[in-house]
């Protein structure tokens, strides 16, 4: 059984922070594969095409036939964990630091030994199940979870480094005058966590949902415009030292592309909220997130970007908003980058057009907010960085990867 | 059909030849081999341009290879290999080089493995050793060859009842040999308390089943009997060997290695049993790959590794001698030097000019190999019957 996690007390500032360092991330082209399924919390490996054996460590060739045709698939997960150590001494800082630490031989169901992580409740010679996940570096590893769920399990100290768990972290939603900020709210207190920082824009002017945001748990409304560089530093300056989780729940739709509409009023408006919006947070509040990311219990541990999942594929009757959300999505992948030596992750949350009033002329099926905030609290919980919500979102992911050109087409009519 | 192996009749290992080891060391690999071979020659009464063979196993030559090495140190051989199989290169440069004596491609080879140690270098090893360590190992807690061998050896233990003591006793054993070794790094006596009582590394391995990272040569040449005779060298008879690499991929967890599959050509080519065996020398990087080396050599069936070792003195002078020289356990672990160091001992206490205790009529020995963890298990395993020229 996991101990229960215990709500760290008040930072003492005259103590020494503890830095964030990285675990060995350099992996092959080939491994990568692995990354692109832990970033999406899916469990794969490569299986051969020609002979159908399942392949691990990552190979060019397969090892039964030498076939080269190694695809990542869906594989079963369970196994045995047949021998377990417990690793005393490393030459890794990052290891050193987090001593002891234990590691096991898993024998997977589906054939290969496969060395993980393990977590407290993986006991030698019982069943487990693995699961890929991304590590402080960004690089996918396997860990060994117990087959069945155990109390506290999320709460295990080797677990919870590759996750972005939001219990006893302060998150902030930078606009909760919106429909997505206050189920973002609700999802983040439910989520346990500490605090939970809403941006309000003009905090004088009445929005719908206003006293029902202010009864969450925990709740604590502070003044922030995203479109105001002195506004979104101020609030960095206050509160960037204690925020752990950004997400950005600011919106901008409008229907409508390029061709039909005169002067470029809701362009400008929509880039100043969404894009510069976020390169305002990512100047404010980046260097103290990418400083804290080993500071204790509380760490900083994500960055979540909302974006419509036409930043992949522009839906013309959005036209303007997708090529904004596109944008955005450039941007987080250059996020990514610049807050990873931090162990901060940003998770992109793909979602299809919302029931919200900005696409009501849109056909179902659509994506409640609340479907959103329970979405990003789940990937959160479990670590991931690529989420896609809803059947739309989805459609488009499959569609986009099968043949891009045809997507295309199709979204126009 | 499989051809019969051929015997590697007329054909000797001389010159047995070690560089003192040094915790650590601020010179280059390229120094390390350069002393090796000025060793050899000068105690060959050989010159420089007589090598016409060489094969070269290091870890810490990069950029650099077999091939800048010949140039570096002015040699011009007619033959010349790269053996990068750790703990199997002593081995494997021995039947290689045979081979090509044999043949006539050579006539004096040289066999060398030296590697320095820097005080980073450990660290540098481990963390591009291969892509599968690099991909699916190292980033597991970054225990390095410490916590693949304890999988290994907690397997061993959960599957045939071997205990700490076990490994203990073959730790404490390879102690009181290397006390009379004067190269041997670690010099004090161990017992059996201290072993049980050290810090773990990671469980259940422990300090003293781990060796100590080390700088260091070790050589020896092979050339033709009467070359040797002529030269008034001590010549030491090579009646088998064998290799193999990635032997048994399907068992989940490494408790055999390669030497299961061919040990009963290593007898047959031999001629002799394992009851003629007066000394061995196995590759102990730690002890529990020592164990599975008594059994998959025949001394015992496989599982009985652990009451083998407690039958047996394990010491020069007692019965069953084992790492002679104290391997690399006491001795140190130069890199790749240390698949040369049981090697390198077998020729001297064959030859009846061992550097510590000798084993009481050493006439013949089997030494074996072991190396290269690629992913979870060693890959490389290697053995040799050895004997005292007529």
């Amino acid at each position: 059984m996991t101990d229960p996690l215990v709500r760290p007390k008040r930072k003492n500032p005259l103590k020494r922070m503890r830095l964030p360092l990285a675990p060995p991330a350099m992996r092959s082209r080939t491994a990568h594969g692995l990354t692109a399924a832990a970033a999406e919390g899916k469990f794969a490996l490569q299986v051969c095409v020609d002979c159908a054996t399942v392949v691990y460590p990552p190979r060019d060739a397969c090892p039964s036939c030498l076939s080269p045709r190694l695809p990542f698939k869906p594989v079963d997960s369970s196994g045995t964990l047949i021998a377990e150590t417990i690793v005393h001494t490393s030459p890794e800082p990052y290891f050193r630091e987090r001593m002891p630490w234990r590691v096991g031989t898993v024998k997977l169901d589906a054939g290969p030994s496969v060395v993980a992580h393990l977590h407290g409740d993986a006991a030698e010679g019982a069943r487990v199940r693995l699961e890929l996940k991304l590590d402080k570096s960004g690089a996918p590893v396997m860990i060994a979870l117990p087959a069945k769920e155990t109390p506290n399990m999320a709460e295990d100290p080797q677990l919870r480094e590759m996750t972005c768990d939001p219990k006893f972290r302060r998150v902030l939603i930078t606009d909760g005058r919106n429909a997505i900020g206050q189920v973002m709210a609700k999802a983040f207190s439910k989520a346990g966590s500490s605090i939970v920082f809403v941006g309000i824009a003009d905090a004088w002017k009445p929005f719908p949902g206003m006293d029902a945001l202010r009864k969450i748990d925990r709740v604590e409304i502070v003044a922030l415009d995203l479109t105001d560089t002195e506004s979104v530093s101020e609030q960095a300056e206050q509160n960037g030292g204690r925020v752990d989780i950004i997400v950005n729940t600011a919106e901008h739709v409008r229907a409508g592309g390029f061709v039909d509409r005169h002067g470029l009023t809701v362009a400008r408006e929509q880039m100043d909220v969404r894009y510069f919006g976020l390169v305002r947070l990512a100047q404010a509040f980046g260097p103290a997130l990418r400083m804290r990311g080993a500071d204790g219990v509380n760490s900083a541990a994500a960055f979540v970007n909302l974006l419509s999942v036409h930043a992949l594929m522009n839906w013309p009757t959005y036209g303007s908003y997708s090529a904004v959300e596109a944008a955005c999505l450039s941007a987080a992948q250059c996020l990514r980058a610049e807050l990873r030596p931090g162990g901060v992750k940003v998770l992109d949350v793909f979602f299809g057009p919302l029931e919200t009033e900005w696409f009501q002329a849109v056909p179902p099926p659509k994506v409640a907010p609340a479907a959103l905030a329970k979405a990003v609290v789940e990937a959160l919980e479990r670590g991931l960085e690529d989420v896609f919500v809803g059947d739309i979102a989805e459609d488009v992911r499959q569609r986009l990867a099968v043949n891009p050109k045809a997507l295309e087409r199709e979204i126009s009519n | 059909m499989v051809a019969a192996r051929k015997p590697y009749d007329g054909v000797v290992a001389c010159v047995p030849v070690t560089i003192p080891y040094r915790r650590y060391s601020t010179n280059s690999a390229h120094w390390w081999v350069g002393r090796a071979l000025h060793a050899l020659t000068r105690q060959a009464g050989l010159r420089p341009k007589d090598i016409d063979g060489l094969v070269l196993s290091s870890f810490t030559l990069g950029p650099d290879r077999a091939i800048g090495l010949t140039q570096h140190l002015g040699l011009s051989p007619r033959w010349l290999d790269d053996v990068p199989l750790g703990g199997a290169s002593g081995v494997v440069a021995l039947r290689r080089a045979a081979r090509a004596v044999q043949a006539g491609d050579a006539d004096i080879v040289a066999c060398v493995a030296a590697d320095t140690n820097h005080v980073d270098s450990f660290r540098k090893t481990l963390s591009t050793f291969s892509r599968f360590a690099q991909d699916a190992v190292y980033p597991y807690g970054s225990g390095g060859a410490n916590a693949s061998f304890a999988l290994i050896t907690r397997n061993y233990m959960n599957k045939y009842g071997a205990k700490r003591e076990d490994f203990g006793k073959v730790c404490v054993a390879q102690r009181d040999n290397a006390l009379s070794n004067p190269h041997a790094i670690m010099k004090k006596k161990l017992t059996l308390d201290e072993y049980m009582s050290a810090r773990p590394i990671a469980d259940p391995i422990h300090l003293f089943d781990c060796v100590m990272p080390c700088a260091g040569a070790e050589a020896f040449l092979v050339c033709r009997e009467d070359t040797a005779r002529s030269l008034g060298l001590s010549a030491i008879r090579v009646l088998s060997t064998i290799e193999r690499h990635n032997a048994y991929p399907e068992d989940p967890v490494q408790v055999r290695g390669g030497w299961a599959v061919d040990v009963d050509d290593l007898w047959a080519m031999a001629a002799v049993k394992p009851d003629d065996i007066d000394f061995v020398e196995t590759y102990d990087d730690y002890p529990v790959i020592s164990m599975m080396q008594f059994e998959d050599l025949g001394f015992c069936a496989k599982g009985e590794g652990p009451d083998f070792v407690r039958a047996h003195s394990l010491t020069n002078d007692g019965t069953f001698p084992h790492n002679t020289s104290g391997g690399q356990l006491s001795a140190g672990q130069a890199g790749a030097a240390g698949g040369y160091l049981g090697l390198v001992e077998a020729m001297r206490q064959l030859a009846g000019k061992p550097l510590g205790a000798p084993v009481p009529g050493a006439k013949l020995c089997v030494v074996s190999g072991f190396g290269m963890i690629n992913y979870d298990r060693g890959l490389s395993s290697g053995a040799a019957v050895l004997a005292r020229a007529a």
